[in-house]
């Protein structure tokens, strides 16, 4: 990959990240840091101790106006409108008919005055607001599209704020701990998929008990210019206790491992969302979305592709895009892959035929031309220890 | 066990492959290697795929890969020739990538059909200001 003649963006830590030894590449236009040292130490810490993810590169758009709430509920495939302030929602952004745009998170959040003049200085004190973060790479793509879905003569506004705020990631079993001693909130005292606006190391911050690894953990969204302070903290407090910074690569196994998708493998607009196997994050019970339609016609249909777990016999890791076969006849393609350094066994997510997708359904993977033994299993390869 | 080599007394494809070539009762045999600074660089090698002895390798052809967690890489025969040796201990001992790469490392051994690739090959000099 070659990015020579590119100018990529920088977030607020990527001059710590080149200090100390980060492999910086370019991510959706951003450099970022794919691994410090070991990949698959950067992977244990954070499922035993504490992992630390710069995810500025994320996009954050801002909504205000009268309204907004059900106007974001019309361009989503989960429920907003009605939801609590203080609550965050995994949604997908689908397009007329059914295709992912972008998977994100709507984030309600209950604005306390004081709190209104650090993120929302335009808005009366008191209201709530609400906040979506999109994943780096449909930054543009989804700013056009909410722009372009704004009716005429209304006052709904989005603001793109990606690149005065940094967003870090504080994922493990020890993540809440360091956050804690730092912060005005506990993070334990969220429930899961909640967020507050508060205080960490005395700078406004928005706290989130969310997290892309399967691990307990939060996020933090704070201004970018206080960002390495910041992290610089959390980061000695994570090495103290056999944890620290990790890069992408990481984060990519953790996700995998959790069964989550990733927009650009496993969630495209070449997909439909009904195809995805994320039911919880689609409702139709009452209320009207974009896409809504052709993806329940999608559902109803049951012909198209379905999103499963795969994992494969012996050590070998299959990757992206290797054919899965069935007495030699083509089923499926695989959308992500790599040997889970937890289980220390390859493991993938593969688009099936819906009448290979069952459980236990014995298939091949053809790794460049060899083909390996490999069955469908359930997803997620791994669920944290319930504490 | 391997007789001990420097990487001085090695050649290196720019691909990253090492190369020792020595004669056998008669034969030039090369043994093929990865380099320190490529095994480095792959960091997280988890699983190799090696080719059969008896497999015919050509020059700045494949004959393996090695895999780590987030990338395949094929490796680049710098000669042309036959393999006579597989380390099949290696998939199963990945460490001695990282500790002793240009010995219990190694990877194939060849029998060299023609030598004529060897003079593209880079003295370890010359390597290591490529890496630099």
């Amino acid at each position: 990959m070659s990015t020579a003649n590119t100018v990529l963006k920088l977030t607020p830590l990527s001059h710590w990240h080149e200090k100390h030894g980060g492999r910086m590449v370019d991510f959706a236009g951003w450099s970022m840091p794919v691994q410090y040292q070991s990949v698959i130490q950067e992977h244990h810490q954070t499922r035993k101790a504490v992992g630390l993810f710069d995810v500025s590169h994320m996009g954050r758009f801002f909504f205000f106006g009268t309204d907004v709430a059900s106007w974001i509920d019309g361009l989503m495939t989960r429920r907003i409108a009605g939801v609590d302030a203080g609550k965050i929602r995994y949604s997908l952004v689908t397009n007329e008919n059914g295709m992912i745009l972008d998977d994100v998170l709507v984030y309600h959040l209950a604005c306390h005055p004081d709190d209104a003049g650090a993120f929302s200085p335009s808005q009366e004190s008191g209201e709530s607001f609400y906040m979506v973060v999109v994943n780096a790479s449909n930054r543009e793509k989804l700013v056009n599209w909410f722009q372009s879905h704004i009716p005429e003569g209304s006052d709904i506004r989005l603001e793109d704020r990606t690149e005065e705020t940094a967003m870090i990631a504080v994922q493990g079993p020890r993540a809440n701990e360091i956050i804690a001693k730092l912060s005005s909130i506990d993070p334990e005292s969220l429930a899961y998929y909640a967020g507050v606006v508060g205080k960490v190391d005395d700078q406004w911050a928005i706290l989130s008990r969310t997290g892309y690894t399967g691990e307990d953990g939060c996020e933090l969204i704070v201004d970018a210019r206080v960002a390495e302070g910041l992290w610089e903290k959390v980061a000695d407090q994570a090495q103290a206790i056999g944890g620290g910074a990790s890069g992408l690569a990481a984060r990519d196994t953790l996700r995998l491992e959790a069964g989550m998708p990733l927009y650009g493998h496993e969630l495209s607009e070449e997909i439909n969302a009904a195809s995805t196997g994320l039911g919880f994050a689609i409702n139709h019970k009452g209320r009207k979305f974009c896409g809504d339609e052709a993806i329940v016609k999608s559902k109803e249909a049951q012909k198209d592709p379905v999103r499963v777990g795969i994992e494969l016999v012996g050590r070998r890791p299959a990757r992206e895009g290797c054919p899965v076969l069935v007495d030699g006849a083509r089923v499926g393609t695989l959308t992500s892959g790599t040997l889970s350094p937890t289980l220390e066994k390859p493991i993938a997510m593969a688009y099936l035929s819906p009448e290979f997708s069952p459980v236990g359904t014995k298939v091949d993977v053809d790794i460049r031309g060899k083909t390996h033994a490999a069955t469908v299993v359930t997803l997620p390869f791994y669920r944290r220890p319930k504490s | 066990m391997e007789s001990e080599v420097k990487p001085e007394e090695l050649l290196f494809a720019e691909s990253h492959e090492w190369i020792h070539v020595a004669d056998v009762d008669g034969e030039k045999i090369g043994t093929i290697g990865i380099s320190a600074h490529a095994v480095e660089a792959l960091s997280d090698v988890v699983y190799m795929e090696l080719p059969e002895v008896g497999a015919t390798v050509a020059r700045e052809e494949s004959f393996g890969e090695v895999e780590s967690v987030k990338a395949t890489s094929d490796l680049f025969s710098p000669v042309d020739g036959e393999v006579v040796e597989v380390n099949t201990s290696l998939p199963d001992n990945l460490e001695v990538l990282n500790t002793d790469p240009y010995g219990a490392g190694w990877v194939i051994k060849v029998k060299l059909t023609d030598d004529q690739g060897l003079a593209k090959l880079l003295d370890h000099g010359a390597y290591e200001s490529q890496c630099s």
